[in-house]
């Protein structure tokens, strides 16, 4: 038959298959499954049918919750519904499942196997989420391969069907999700041999109707529950013979045979590795290559995990086998093995008992844990574990792939050995996010993959850090099928894309003897020799390897393609690598422009073949010396940082992290704050410099500054005779602090260069009015001078805080930030909130956070940006789960109050011991502002040192909860996607609890950490994922729904509009003594604006004059003195909403894609505003209101 | 009373012309001059700039931070088709033309000769009866010669012509040195009529800000009298039709407008500010003055106040105060 090749990610091959087989998807993003969600999406907007000729229907929910509700619903009336998801969601799924299971209903859930949240977060790839799913009664389906992704989709999608029971169908995260690569395409024919309509019609036989009523989710007891529960089974017992002859079905029409218990190796196997998922893929590349060297080996693939057919499980093991170790992709803790192990063990037992296949005897059974959190397989582990096998004392229940050298479990392994082959290119490319490497590279491999007989495959790193995030792409090329499920370590190919590389990484450790690499580089050929540090010199000699260089910078601003040197670096390597004849490789780049860029315009495709034609010019071979004459040495990880964070956290910053060992970590999650500072990026090519002539010292800059690089101090002039010589100063300009002097300092190394600083600075040079107080210049020349400047600005002592009138920026700004240089992204919208938090409470700050974007630039390792003040205090921070934020900082107020109070209780009770007057200060002292909380931290540190002396039981008790005594500022934080969609029961409990607890949203309108996802946030108009063709309906007003408990704090604010407003609602909210509400416009990347060009403040500030944007404050303390407790705080709005939607992509695009849509939608987003701001006005004009219940005042 | 006209070959029924303004980004007002009169419509113009601007916006906005971040590869979903180019203003031209009987004319302003030639194409294939050429610049490179500055203009012209069969306007500004003798070589160059003049943004200085901000200010009444002596001078002196625009307020402006030899008047501040109905109200006041003093037809009064044919050819070419004196004294 014609077989058709396409070159694709295992998501969208899923989602292929799904959307084609379904009528119904409902779904919610999390990585790494959303985009499965998203291609459905998509394709329903372009009206794309299914295999029946009807568009599907596509509904995005508020969580995994909802949509496994909906899909329940859905398939219990009669529609075909998938839904897609991994980790935490499918965690959340598991209720409904039972049920869909429970009624026999088939379906298919969809999941990129994804590690679940313990001692931390990881959005990897594992099968701790499907294997906690193994009792809802699914059947658990395993795919390897994008593939085999692919395929299994249909094969579930036809036994779902045919036996009733639904489907778990899941994949690795990432390492399948994302990969891509060149598979033969299941078309849509295909899809139709493979599904039986009657399968179909029965299913729609078997729905809901009224006019064939029936009862369905009863309630039983005792006497009948169980024998009922027990009338599935047959159905369980017939499902592994129908998803066989539905694999067999599929081999007669692709020729792809699949079993659901797979063997593969010798057929007289002494040692066996049993597994399931992309693990299988590198398991069988080793198996095969070892039984080239003689050795008889197999693998076990597990395709069918549930339900678990002890008969062919049996009948897939050659009876030769003397040794198996099941492998498992998951960890139960203080279980006798993991499920895999504990399941192939019991087959084994029963097998042999009932004489099932040809084994005889019962083999040695090893368990193993490997690849949690996408952590990598090599052939070399495979090779340790069938070594271990061989061994006369086997570890049992040991990992491979670390080094646990707690509890001694690992395997030792030979990182050397390689079973790749020689016909297979290896590319290796470090680049920059925002340089287009990966979408380059994803380019390369469909232009080889679809140009010639070649397999292709692509895996792409990414970064943690938003702001200059570093991608490393692998990519396989070669004439036979690809099972390398592995990263690159031994590269034909290395191109280094940002010369600021060679100071992190050693990029040639992982290039092989001979091999090619490139830089780009703004040294000239004659230069770039000498330029590069010692260690890649001597690399490329040992290595014999080639060295070639280009200036794609220059190259890219001749051909007008700015900063984008993508297409330029992927030109280098067709012209290098070798994989296609030179000019049919030029050729073929220049059709894939044509063919990519070709929606967005003529002269974008042209300026792309320019940047072509002129690379190849640019492109210089350098012929690598005899000797390494350089004496430029990589630069220290972590200067100045503690020996042991240097060798820990530091590890992880260079890229070491693979080698740290099980005994560096703390076994509950915990790690120190304050470890941004060690980082110093250097991300900046130009950095603010201040001129203090110009200054007004308003501190609008320091406020706005998403990564605390721009800070003011205000000190005696006496502090300066140890100043450096380029240190500046001038006089301090507020009546408050006549006499002392003031500097505005950057973090030149830890700046992004966002330029919100330069744009919200309202001085100007009265001689030359395009400078301001602060102005762009060049960061290299400056950087050493600035480092000096900044050591010893942080030398200064800072300003009394008692001293600082907090709702006064200018003021306010001098607290020192205790959340700095995070990972956000350059010109973030967020982080300033969070930052003036940090300054404004941060000493006695405890935050819950949802996860989100603020939750990995707040805690993704190796660092955080929560920081430490002088005397060692600062922001403690935890991240639960992405729905319970607020439930989760609750519980922290509740903790803290009642440990608050028994300590109360135990001091009156001690009173005589520690003194009346102690005591009832402590006790009774108000804590409303900085000198109250100064006095209770002198008097707590009274109460220590006298309880020290008190040898007793309550002394010591007391003694641990002092601390308690001082105010604790208590706060959740998260974003839109948690505050209005998963969170908002939570939420909305909280805020009717009446405690005393703040929550903030940052709210980006759109799910921002996961890709730009519509939440209910997102107003009327703009273009989301699952939105798009503009979001229909307007935005939820969460404020107004909050104040309507009268009992709540709620502000609306936006600090690039109205910073002091800002600062007043946190002040405000924070001491109100009942529950807060700050919803914070935060602009943000998804909305297409010019982030790193400082567009944030101006965004803001449309937003708020065209009354998109409403500020105000409502405090219920107002109303209980007779006021209006509603304060209106915007202005009547001044300019038409739609010039300010038209300033934003996300609103704009609509423009270009559907501009019938986007008028209407923008008519109806001006009645929004108007119809808002009608209704606060009204709000606004009321006198007081009636009395609310509200809390004491702290 | 015969107040038709002819322009640049296209015969119209009165000498009041929709000038290029923001109107005509309703395709709906289009109908709407049609029915209050107009003789003929000029669309807005389409900006190469403009859309080179949009669709690099777009590119850029699309692509920034993606694949950056494993959680995030990319932040839009990917619209299948964008209308980044012409395609909207094309189709607007398309559809005006489907609904009016008069001459609906394109505008243009490119940036280089591809562009030029590429989108008069498009705006003729559209179905525009005529192009008006929306040349300008504000050389401010004191290096740059007089003579290369008009030079432009030529060139832009000539190619325009020998890509289009359509008639083609220019439409410029009064700063030249001598604006007869560019009115002469844009005729020579294949000008079907000149367009007088273009006005311009001046930038203002916002105080508060201190920033220089470009100011639209609608037309008034005494813009049209420099237009109006240049036609003046011109009438009869080229081949090229003539047409008057800026500060066209009133009936008598009109009036004055045609006698100086305009083959037509286009009227933009004057609907913007009045309304597309207030055209009604010229014609009425154009047919009532011509009713009072007796004209016949439009083209009888054409030119016969221009320089060649008025009784104080004198007053045309006066500059100063001092010699308006000298010429009353006389």
């Amino acid at each position: 038959m014609n077989r058709k090749h396409i070159t694709i990610d295992g998501n969208e091959a899923v989602a292929y298959v799904a959307y084609r087989c379904n009528e119904v998807a409902a779904i919610y993003p999390i990585t790494p499954s959303s985009n499965m969600g998203e291609w459905c999406d998509q394709w329903a907007s372009e009206g794309i049918p299914n295999l029946w000729g009807t568009i599907p229907s596509v509904t995005e929910m508020q969580s995994e919750a909802g949509a496994a509700g909906a899909v329940h619903g859905s398939l219990q009336t009669g529609a075909l519904t998938c839904t897609f998801t991994a980790s935490q969601g499918l965690l959340l799924k598991i209720p409904n499942m039972f049920k869909i299971a429970g009624e026999l209903t088939p379906t298919v859930f969809h999941i990129t196997a994804r590690c679940v949240a313990t001692h931390a977060l990881s959005i990897f790839g594992d099968h701790s989420d499907v294997m906690a799913a193994r009792s809802t009664g699914f059947a658990l389906f395993s795919s390897a391969s994008v593939q085999e992704a692919m395929d299994f989709a249909l094969i579930a999608q036809a036994a779902t069907l045919e036996s009733r029971v639904p489907f778990l169908h899941f994949f690795d995260g990432f390492r399948t999700s994302h990969e891509a690569s060149k598979i033969e395409l299941v078309d849509e024919e295909i899809i139709r041999q493979m599904i039986d309509e009657n399968h179909v019609i029965a299913h729609r036989a078997r729905a809901m109707s009224p006019d064939r009523p029936v009862l369905r989710g009863t309630a039983q007891n005792p006497d009948v529950f169980f024998q009922a529960r027990e009338s599935c089974n047959p159905f369980y017992l017939k499902c592994p013979e129908i998803t066989q002859k539905a694999m067999d079905k599929f081999a007669g029409i692709t020729g792809r045979q699949y079993k659901i218990y797979q063997y593969e190796g010798a057929p007289d196997a002494d040692r066996v590795i049993v597994l399931m998922g992309s693990g299988c893929e590198a398991a069988h590349e080793t198996v095969d290559f070892l039984r080239t060297k003689g050795e008889k080996v197999g693998v076990l693939k597990v395709r069918l995990y549930r339900p678990f057919d002890v008969k062919r499980f049996m009948e897939a093991l050659p009876s030769s086998v003397k040794s198996l170790s099941a492998l498992d992709r998951t960890k139960e803790p203080g279980s006798a093995g993991e499920p895999l192990y504990l399941d192939v063990v019991a087959a084994l037992n029963e097998g042999l008992a009932n004489g099932w296949g040809s084994l005889k005897s019962m083999p040695k059974v090893l368990a193993g844990r490997y690849g949690l959190s996408s952590k990598e397989f090599t052939p070399a582990m495979i090779k340790a574990v069938f070594d271990n096998m061989s061994g006369s004392k086997p570890k049992n229940h040991f990992t491979v792939g670390i080094n646990e050298d707690v509890t001694h479990s690992s395997l030792t392994y030979d990182p050397s050995f390689s079973t790749e082959p020689a016909s297979v290119v290896r590319a290796l490319f470090f680049g920059l996010g925002s340089d287009g490497t990966v979408g380059a590279n994803k380019n390369s491999i469909k232009i080889i993959g679809e140009n010639t007989d070649n397999y292709a495959q692509g895996y792409f790193v990414y970064d943690s850090k938003k702001a200059g995030a570093v991608t490393v792409s692998h990519l396989r090329f070669g004439p036979k099928l690809i099972r390398s499920t592995y990263l690159i370590s031994q590269a034909n190919f290395v191109a280094c894309h940002q010369p600021v590389f060679l100071e992190r990484y050693n990029m040639l450790e992982q290039m092989v003897a001979g091999g090619t690499f490139l830089l780009n580089t703004p040294n000239s050929k004659e230069e770039a020799w000498d330029k590069l540090p010692r260690v890649f010199q001597e690399e490329l000699i040992r290595k014999k390897a080639k060295f070639y260089v280009i200036d794609a910078v220059k190259v890219a601003k001749e051909t007008g393609m700015g900063g984008r040197i993508n297409t330029i670096m992927q030109t280098c390597f067709f012209a290098l690598a070798g994989v296609l004849p030179r000019d049919e490789a030029i050729e073929q780049i220049k059709k894939a422009i044509k063919k990519t860029y070709g929606k967005k315009g003529e002269d974008v495709v042209k300026k792309n073949i320019a940047a072509v034609d002129q690379t190849l010019v640019n492109l210089h071979e350098i012929k690598v010396p005899a000797k390494a004459t350089s004496t430029i040495e990589m630069p220290p990880v972590f200067a100045g940082a503690s020996d042991h964070i240097r060798k820990w956290l530091g590890s992880i910053y260079g890229n070491l992290g693979e080698s740290v060992p099980s005994s560096a970590f703390t076994p509950d999650g915990t790690f120190p704050t304050a470890t941004t500072q060690w980082e110093k990026r250097n991300l900046a090519l130009e950095i603010p410099v201040w001129d203090e002539k110009t200054c007004i010292q308003c501190g609008k800059c320091a406020a706005i500054c998403p990564h605390a690089c721009i800070r003011p101090k205000v000190y005696d002039p006496k502090e300066l005779a140890k100043a450096p010589a380029k240190f500046k100063s001038t006089d301090a300009r507020s009546p408050e602090w006549k006499g002392l002097k003031y500097t505005l300092q950057v973090a030149a190394e830890d700046c992004t260069s966002c330029y919100l600083c330069i744009n919200v600075c309202p001085a100007k040079n009265k001689t030359e009015t395009k400078l301001k107080a602060i102005n762009m210049r060049e960061h290299a020349p400056l950087r050493q001078q600035e480092r000096e400047n900044w050591k010893f600005f942080l030398s200064l002592p800072e300003f009394d805080r008692r001293k600082i009138k907090v709702t006064q920026l200018r003021q306010q700004q001098l607290m020192r930030p205790l959340f700095e240089f995070s990972g956000a992204c350059a010109g973030c919208g967020e982080t300033p909130y969070l930052k003036l938090l940090s300054q404004l409470f941060g000493d006695r700050l405890v935050v819950g956070n949802a996860t989100g974007c603020s939750s990995i630039y707040g805690g993704n390792l190796p660092t955080t940006p929560w920081a430490v003040d002088a005397n060692g205090r600062g922001p403690t921070w935890n991240n639960s789960l992405f729905e319970d934020a607020a439930e989760f900082t609750l519980g922290y107020r509740l903790s803290i109050d009642k440990q608050a109070q028994f300590a109360r209780e135990l001091l009156k009770k001690m009173g005589a011991q520690i003194g009346d007057d102690l005591v009832k200060g402590l006790v009774e002292a108000g804590q409303a502002d900085e000198t109250g909380i100064h006095a209770q931290r002198e008097r707590v540190a009274a109460l220590k040192t006298k309880l020290a002396k008190i040898d007793s039981k309550e002394a010591k008790m007391l003694l641990s909860l002092a601390d308690i005594l001082v105010r604790k500022s208590v706060w959740g934080i998260g974003g839109d996607g948690w505050a209005y969609d998963i969170g908002y029961g939570g939420l909305d409990h909280v805020l009717a609890s009446g405690r005393d607890i703040n929550l903030v949203v940052l709210d980006t309108e759109v799910y921002s950490n996961t890709g730009g996802q519509m939440s209910k946030s997102t107003p009327r108009g703009a273009v989301a994922k699952f939105a798009a063709g503009g979001k229909p309906l307007g935005k939820k007003d969460l404020g107004l729904i909050a104040m309507s408990y009268g009992s709540v704090y709620v502000a609306g604010v936006a600090l690039g509009a109205k910073d002091e407003h800002t600062l007043r609602a946190f002040v405000e909210a924070e001491s109100y003594a009942g529950p807060s509400l700050i919803i914070c416009y935060s602009h943000c990347i998804a909305h297409g604006i010019a982030l790193d060009r400082g567009a944030g403040v101006q965004q803001q500030k449309m937003a708020v004059e065209s009354g998109q944007w409403l500020l105000y404050r409502y405090d219920p303390r107002r109303a209980a003195a007779g006021e209006n407790p509603f304060q209106l705080d915007s202005q009547a709005p001044k300019m038409k909403v739609q010039d300010y939607l038209y300033s934003e992509n996300r609103f704009k695009m609509l423009v270009k894609s559907k501009p019938e849509d986007a008028k209407r939608l923008a008519i109806e987003a001006q009645k929004d505003v108007d119809t808002r701001w009608a209704l606060y006005e009204y709000m606004a004009a009321r006198k007081g209101s009636r009395s609310a219940e509200a809390p004491a005042n702290a | 009373m015969d107040i038709s006209t002819k322009y640049m070959g296209l015969k119209l029924r009165s000498p009041l012309v929709a000038a290029a303004s923001p109107l005509t980004h309703d395709v709906g007002n289009v109908k709407k001059l049609e029915d209050a009169g107009a003789g003929a419509v000029v669309f807005h113009s389409l900006f190469q700039e403009q859309i080179l601007q949009d669709r690099n916006e777009l590119e850029h906005y699309l692509t920034q931070g993606t694949e950056s971040f494993a959680e995030a590869v990319s932040f839009f979903p990917q619209a299948s088709e964008f209308k980044v180019g012409p395609e909207e203003y094309l189709a607007n031209i398309a559809q005006a033309k489907k609904s009016v009987q008069i001459p609906v004319i394109g505008s243009l302003n490119g940036i280089d000769t591809g562009g030029w030639t590429d989108y008069a194409k498009k705006i003729q294939e559209a179905g525009a009866d005529a192009l008006e050429l929306n040349i300008y610049s504000i050389p401010s490179n004191p290096k740059l010669a007089a003579k290369k500055v008009e030079d432009v203009y030529i060139e832009v012209v000539k190619a325009v012509k020998s890509s289009v069969t359509i008639p083609v306007a220019v439409k410029i500004s009064p700063f030249f040195s001598n604006p007869a003798n560019m009115a002469r070589r844009l005729d020579r160059a294949g000008a079907d009529a000149l367009v007088l003049f273009n006005r311009f943004y001046q930038p203002d200085i916002d105080l508060e800000a201190l920033e220089a901000k470009p100011q639209l200010h609608l037309s008034t009444q005494h813009e049209m009298l420099l237009p109006m002596r240049w036609i003046g001078i011109l009438h009869g002196c080229l081949k090229t039709d003539l047409a008057g625009t800026s500060g066209i307020h009133t009936a008598e402006d009109v009036v004055k407008m045609i006698m100086v030899g305009a083959n037509v008047t286009q009227l933009c501040s004057v609907l913007l500010m009045k309304g597309i109905d207030h055209l009604r109200e010229l014609e009425k006041g154009l047919r009532e003055w011509m009713e009072k003093k007796e004209y016949a037809s439009v083209k009888q009064m054409r030119g016969s106040m221009s320089q060649k044919k008025g009784s104080n050819p004198g007053a045309f070419e006066r500059a100063q105060y001092m010699k308006v004196l000298q010429s009353y004294h006389a």
